[in-house]
């Protein structure tokens, strides 16, 4: 057996290596005025941003903040769309705003490539991931899914109350993601507390956040180390074997995507699922409605979708410049709202109602441009099979207590408690 | 009726070859094309400006 010299150095000095960014001071507390000093992380926005960018869009439609270093907020399709096409301008060697700014350097590749990458390295990257996760590639494992799902529900046996995000949701695309890397299926609450430190924990000490980081690497390495030894026909595999321009990847490359693939594949889809079913919880005529036409779900999906789009992402931007009236600083973050370009009125008819039967739906939940999510199929996948099977076992449900359903802060935006009485 | 797909627009969201499989497939990389040489029938316009309409990249043309 030969060995990867590529994965035999201590990752703790891979890290150490890393140039070093500029942090800002950290600043919490109630927003005075949203259109002068918002803030993704506050509870007023986890609760219910919606009103929130509505009122923005009609008051201020590029919004600004002190906070993080300083920031812009986009609430319109068209600005939206505007930034994500920019890659020249805005880039993407940071996407989560927070209080720390990676070194420039780190562009055009970024800590987790192709998410953090820009042009011209980003297609290659993106290249190397789109085989494994086109529509057919995932359609061979709904089977699977669809088990999972069933299994789920069998545990539920005997109880009247269920929390559909903690116990339903949140472990389906765990699990698929678990099997694409080839991870332990039990590791799943190892993940869990990983997604939940890189997206929502952005306003604690920077020492807590590299710790956490650090952590993270050692599993991915202590992963990659079992791959090396063991080969077999997984993604973690593929990542470690595959050449880009005549080469095998850089251990930074092989660890930040499947970080990656772990981060972006768990917290948003689990959102996605959990909202649905919130939205279902709540409203008795779509729910009789799609149990007695179930051929109506994949329309009502993305409708889902777009009211209640998971994802927001942030970019730096690139040089000073004016832009589309605002005064943009070099460094300065955008807060790359897809959730709010979801429901601007100059976009969709009745743009804050939710209409499961919406045809002519162009909503940008999985992004727009380059960056388009890679995981869109295997994420629409998950989300049919996991509605289909509740849909199919528990077709009369309703929130159990309204007031104790709780949201995620920060850019993944999903139900994190939602008990439902099913019985 | 023809469509056709504006390669340099289409990222791969797939909305076409979900809402009208008929008419469009994908490539391996999830790119979206159109099936033979793109010629709709008449009973598949509906279908073809339903894939029009949801293309997040406005990628699809009719001719
Ligand atoms: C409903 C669930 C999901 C939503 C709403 C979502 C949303 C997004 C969005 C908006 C982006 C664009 C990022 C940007 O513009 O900077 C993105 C990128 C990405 N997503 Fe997802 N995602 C979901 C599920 C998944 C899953 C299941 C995976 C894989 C396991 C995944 C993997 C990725 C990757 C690799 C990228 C980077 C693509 C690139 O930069 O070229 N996502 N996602
Ligand atoms: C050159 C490479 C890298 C540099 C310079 C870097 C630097 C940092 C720094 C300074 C933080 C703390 C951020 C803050 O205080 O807001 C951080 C957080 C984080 N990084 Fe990296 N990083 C790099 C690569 C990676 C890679 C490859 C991954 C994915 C596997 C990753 C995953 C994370 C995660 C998940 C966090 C959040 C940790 C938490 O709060 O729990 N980083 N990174
Ligand atoms: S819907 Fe548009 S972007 Fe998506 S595959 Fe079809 S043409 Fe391409």
């Amino acid at each position: 057996m030969t060995v990867d010299e590529r994965f035999s150095r201590d990752l703790r000095e891979t890290l150490k290596d890393r140039p070093l960014g500029v942090r800002n001071e950290i600043v919490t507390g109630p927003v005075s005025d949203w259109a002068a000093d918002f803030s993704h992380t506050e509870p007023e926005w986890a609760a219910d941003p919606y009103p929130i960018q509505d009122e923005l869009r009609q008051r201020c439609p590029i919004a600004h903040t002190e906070r993080f270093g300083g920031g812009w907020l986009p609430t319109r399709y068209e600005d939206v769309a505007a930034v994500a096409y920019d890659t020249e301008r805005f880039s993407s060697r940071a996407i989560i705003m927070s209080n720390f700014r990676p070194p420039r350097e780190i562009a055009p590749i970024g800590g987790a490539p192709p998410i953090s990458s820009d042009p011209p390295f980003h297609h290659h990257a993106r290249k190397l991931l789109l085989p494994a996760f086109t529509k057919a590639a995932v359609a061979r494992r709904e089977a699977a899914t669809r088990a999972f799902c069933h299994s789920l529900i069998d545990s539920f046996a005997g109880r009247d109350v269920v929390d559909a995000a903690h116990d339903y949701a949140q472990h389906i695309p765990m699990r698929v993601i678990a099997d694409m890397l080839g991870f332990p299926p039990e590791d799943g609450p190892r993940f869990r507390e990983f997604v939940e430190n890189a997206l929502e924990g952005v306003n604690s000490p920077p020492e807590e956040r590299v710790a956490r980081m650090e952590k993270l690497f050692d599993y991915l390495y202590a992963q990659i180390r079992d791959h090396v030894d063991n080969p077999r026909d997984d993604l973690t595999t593929y990542l470690i074997n595959v050449e880009l321009g005549g080469h095998k990847l850089s251990p930074e490359h092989v660890a930040g995507t499947m970080g990656l693939l772990l981060i972006a594949g768990v917290d948003t889809t689990w959102s996605a699922i959990g909202a649905s079913l919130w939205h279902l919880a709540k409203t008795p005529a779509d729910r009789a409605r799609l149990v007695a036409e179930p051929g109506l779900l994949p329309t009502a999906m993305e409708e889902f979708l777009r009211a209640y789009a998971p994802v927001t992402m942030a970019r730096l931007v690139k040089e000073d410049m004016r832009w589309n009236g605002v005064d943009m600083k070099a460094d300065d973050w955008v807060l790359l709202s897809f959730p709010a370009a979801n429901r601007d009125p100059a976009q969709f008819d009745r743009a804050d109602e939710v209409v499961i039967d919406r045809e002519v739906n162009r909503h940008a939940a999985f992004g727009l441009g380059i960056h388009r999510c890679v995981g869109s199929h295997l994420a629409r996948m998950e989300l049919r099979v996991a509605l289909e099977v509740w849909l199919e076992r528990i077709p009369d449900f309703g929130l159990a207590d309204p007031a104790a359903v709780t949201w995620s802060t920060g850019q993944v935006r999903g139900p994190r408690t939602l008990p439902v009485r099913i019985g | 009726m023809k469509v056709r797909i504006d390669s340099e627009r289409c990222q791969g969201h797939g909305r076409c070859y979900d809402l009208a499989p008929e008419l469009f497939g994908e490539d391996d990389e999830g790119y979206g094309h159109v099936l033979g040489d793109g010629a709709v029938p008449p009973d598949g316009e509906r279908t073809a400006r339903l894939a029009v309409s949801n293309c997040p990249e406005r990628a699809i043309e009719i001719l």
